[in-house]
């Protein structure tokens, strides 16, 4: 598979997010480009403190007021630049051209007031259209998103709903400007497996439907596989790796993303293999953003740091063939394959 | 590997039930009850490991904590080591609580902050009189700590100096500090990043190695537990549905439940995803769960008299037991 000629959506150039901290001005994003097609989903993945949600809440323009902000590059979506733009504009392009999802649809939610009304007012503020109208489409987009008994279900209050169907219908109010971007930001962590498989095989269809791009953030790998077509890795807010996904799970170039995949147990790895297999775990634990190693950030976990190397320079982001990037001094010597299969 | 470790038990549970009623619900004095754990046996074997997984609603923390008597059970049995755990009372449940142990989920929680972590761990120390003098509890920490992959002058640090992973490797050492003979493992990996999580999954099975420890481990996902278990239990609504020793459950998953979990986990390979059992609906409420079999409104292979019959934990192999009246 190959990057597709289609001109990008979303383009996302030399981002640079800046939080105020007791401890000073922390850079959360430091220099993330990415480029975004109509039907394609592009997976940002990392762990904790690697800028991934960060970079989301940029795009939406949404973060802390006066603790964080965008403080370089460019987010372009139709011809505009979002990071100019006033809060009054921002106002109409969240919704009519990106809608987000987030991973707890509890707070998002207004508990005061029905799901139905919830999903009305949102259309409502981007559509002339009477509220009767936009009741009746509410539940219809209940019923898109497979809530049974819409009808009786829009008259339900947050509360009453369980977090499957919250997400559900934080899944409706955002199809309900038909965005032609979704950033869904861990929208499954903390469901169960089974209401998981449900979330993702409705976002699959509604994207089938709809042709909308989305921008999917997670720490989990195994969603990464199933939803992604191409893959962003973070680490201490710089992209360290993009491949097209299955050009990253054959064979990652970087030694953090090959990390990442040996951590994770392989389900059914005792049925053929040893009985107590032992993961190929990544030492020490992720950098404060405060207070990052020298040279490249990863060197101080990574087993093939090079002393007087690795920890000099950052090493540059730079193209690896195919289509893919990575950020590692080493690549061309090390031959990394994947997989935890004890 | 014994194939059958019931015999020799360590811990025994039999038709545990733990009941809570639903607060300020008493309408029409009907009492309306939570059934969270509606009748569970199973048995730990010495140095062995057995796993508990189930979804939200399943009772697989209620089954830890009623076993500990964190919560009270409503009725049943529970064996350690020929003590009834149920019968007994308080200052005996103290004295025992030496041998039986706990490490939570949340690392971030269960550590006061206001203790050092030596102080942390030397509580339970001073609290069951292990240790001649401070000098020596001291010493017993430095250990500890050491065992655990932290430092012993970590000892005079504050929880809020260390991330998530070493606040759970402090939870163990804390847990280990009075040399258990079983701990309870509450989801402690559940809300560490992936590459910390495989580091505390490698320090339990290091620890189960070296210090023979028994051990029930609580978790969501299947995938987690693989690689530590002897045993799986799969619960659902407060019942067992299925369990085997761990490499017979992965291989042979014989309840519809089991093979639905198994197959919902996303796969790190692209275009692995197979044909999916995606289950319909959502787990129903423990307050008024379906009749005949719990699972039988979600199963895709339910019939008429899934709805009659309560499916009894059946032998279906040397180490396999199913609830289910299809596939037994």
């Amino acid at each position: 598979m190959t990057a597709p000629a289609q001109p990008p959506l979303l383009e996302v150039r030399d981002l640079r997010t800046e939080f105020r901290t007791d401890e000073g001005v922390v850079r959360a994003v430091d220099g993330v480009s990415f480029n975004l097609e109509a039907g394609r989903t592009l997976a940002l993945v990392g762990e904790s403190g690697s800028g991934k949600s960060v970079t989301s809440l940029s795009v939406m323009r949404l973060l802390p007021e006066g603790i964080g902000a965008i403080t370089g590059g460019e987010i372009r979506i139709g011809g505009r630049d979002l990071v100019r733009l006033s809060e009054r504009q921002m106002r109409r392009v969240r919704g009519d051209e990106i809608a987000m999802v987030f991973q707890e649809p509890m707070t998002s939610l207004t508990p005061v007031y029905t799901v139905g009304d919830q999903i009305a007012e949102a259309i409502l503020t981007h559509d002339h259209t009477s509220r009767r109208a936009a009741r009746r489409r509410a539940v219809e987009l209940l019923e898109t998103v497979g809530i049974p008994e819409p009808a009786v279900r829009a008259r339900a209050y947050p509360h009453q709903l369980s977090g499957g169907m919250r997400q559900r219908v934080m899944i409706a109010i955002a199809l309900s400007c038909n965005p032609k971007v979704l950033i869904a930001d861990e929208p499954t962590t903390g469901l169960d497996v089974t209401i998981q498989a449900q979330i993702l095989e409705l976002m699959r269809r509604l994207q089938k439907e709809t042709g909308m791009a989305i921008l999917f953030i997670t720490h989990d790998l195994g969603v990464v596989a199933e939803m992604a077509d191409r893959v962003l890795v973070m680490y201490a807010g710089k992209v360290v790796e993009e491949a097209e996904v299955q050009a990253l799970f054959d064979r990652p170039l970087m030694p953090y993303t090959q990390g990442l995949m040996n951590s994770i147990p392989t389900l059914g790895a005792t049925v053929t293999g040893a009985a107590h297999p032992r993961l190929k775990a990544i030492r020490g634990s992720i950098p404060s953003p405060d207070n990052l190693p020298p040279g490249c950030a990863f060197h101080t976990r990574c087993d093939f740091a090079l002393p007087g190397v690795c920890s000099n320079a950052p090493p540059a982001l730079e193209p690896a063939g195919g289509g893919r990037l990575v950020r590692c001094a080493r690549w061309r010597e090390l031959d990394l394959a994947s997989g935890s299969a004890a | 590997m014994t194939a059958r470790g019931d015999e020799h038990g360590l811990l025994s549970v039999r038709e545990l039930r733990t009941h809570f009623p639903v607060r300020g619900a008493a309408i029409l004095s009907r009492r309306r009850i939570v059934r969270a754990v509606d009748g569970i046996s199973f048995d730990v074997g010495s140095g062995k490991i057995v796993s508990l997984v189930g979804e939200s609603g399943s009772g697989k923390t209620t089954v830890g904590r009623s076993i500990l008597r964190l919560v009270e059970p409503t009725s049943g049995a529970v064996t350690f080591d020929g003590t009834d755990l149920l019968a007994l009372r308080s200052a005996e449940l103290r004295a025992i609580r030496r041998r039986m142990q706990i490490i939570f989920q949340d690392p971030f929680a269960s550590l006061n902050p206001r203790m050092s972590v030596g102080r942390i761990i030397a509580e339970g120390l001073k609290l069951h009189g292990i240790g001649r003098n401070a000098a020596d509890r001291r010493a017993r920490v430095a250990a500890l700590l050491e065992r655990v992959g932290l430092t012993a002058d970590h000892m005079r640090r504050y929880p809020h100096e260390f991330s998530g992973g070493q606040r759970q490797r402090i939870g163990i050492a804390r847990a280990l500090a009075v040399e258990p003979d079983f701990v309870l493992a509450d989801e402690p990996v559940s809300a560490l990043d992936v590459s910390i999580q495989a580091q505390v999954l490698n320090l339990l099975q290091d620890l189960r190695e070296d210090l023979g420890l028994t051990m029930i481990f609580i978790a969501h996902d299947l995938s987690v537990v693989e690689y530590l278990s002897d045993r799986v239990g799969v619960m659902y609504l407060g019942r067992l549905m299925e369990i085997a020793d761990a490499r017979d459950l992965y291989a042979r998953p014989r309840h519809p439940y089991t093979e639905a979990l198994l197959s919902a986990a996303p796969v790190p390979k692209p275009g692995a995803r197979r044909d999916r059992i995606v289950l319909k609906g959502e787990t129903p409420s423990p307050i008024d769960p379906p009749s005949g079999c719990v699972f039988r409104t979600r199963c895709p292979i339910a019939g008429p008299d899934c709805a009659r019959v309560v499916p009894p934990l059946t032998q279906i192999g040397p180490a396999h037991q199913v609830a289910c009246i299809k596939r037994s």
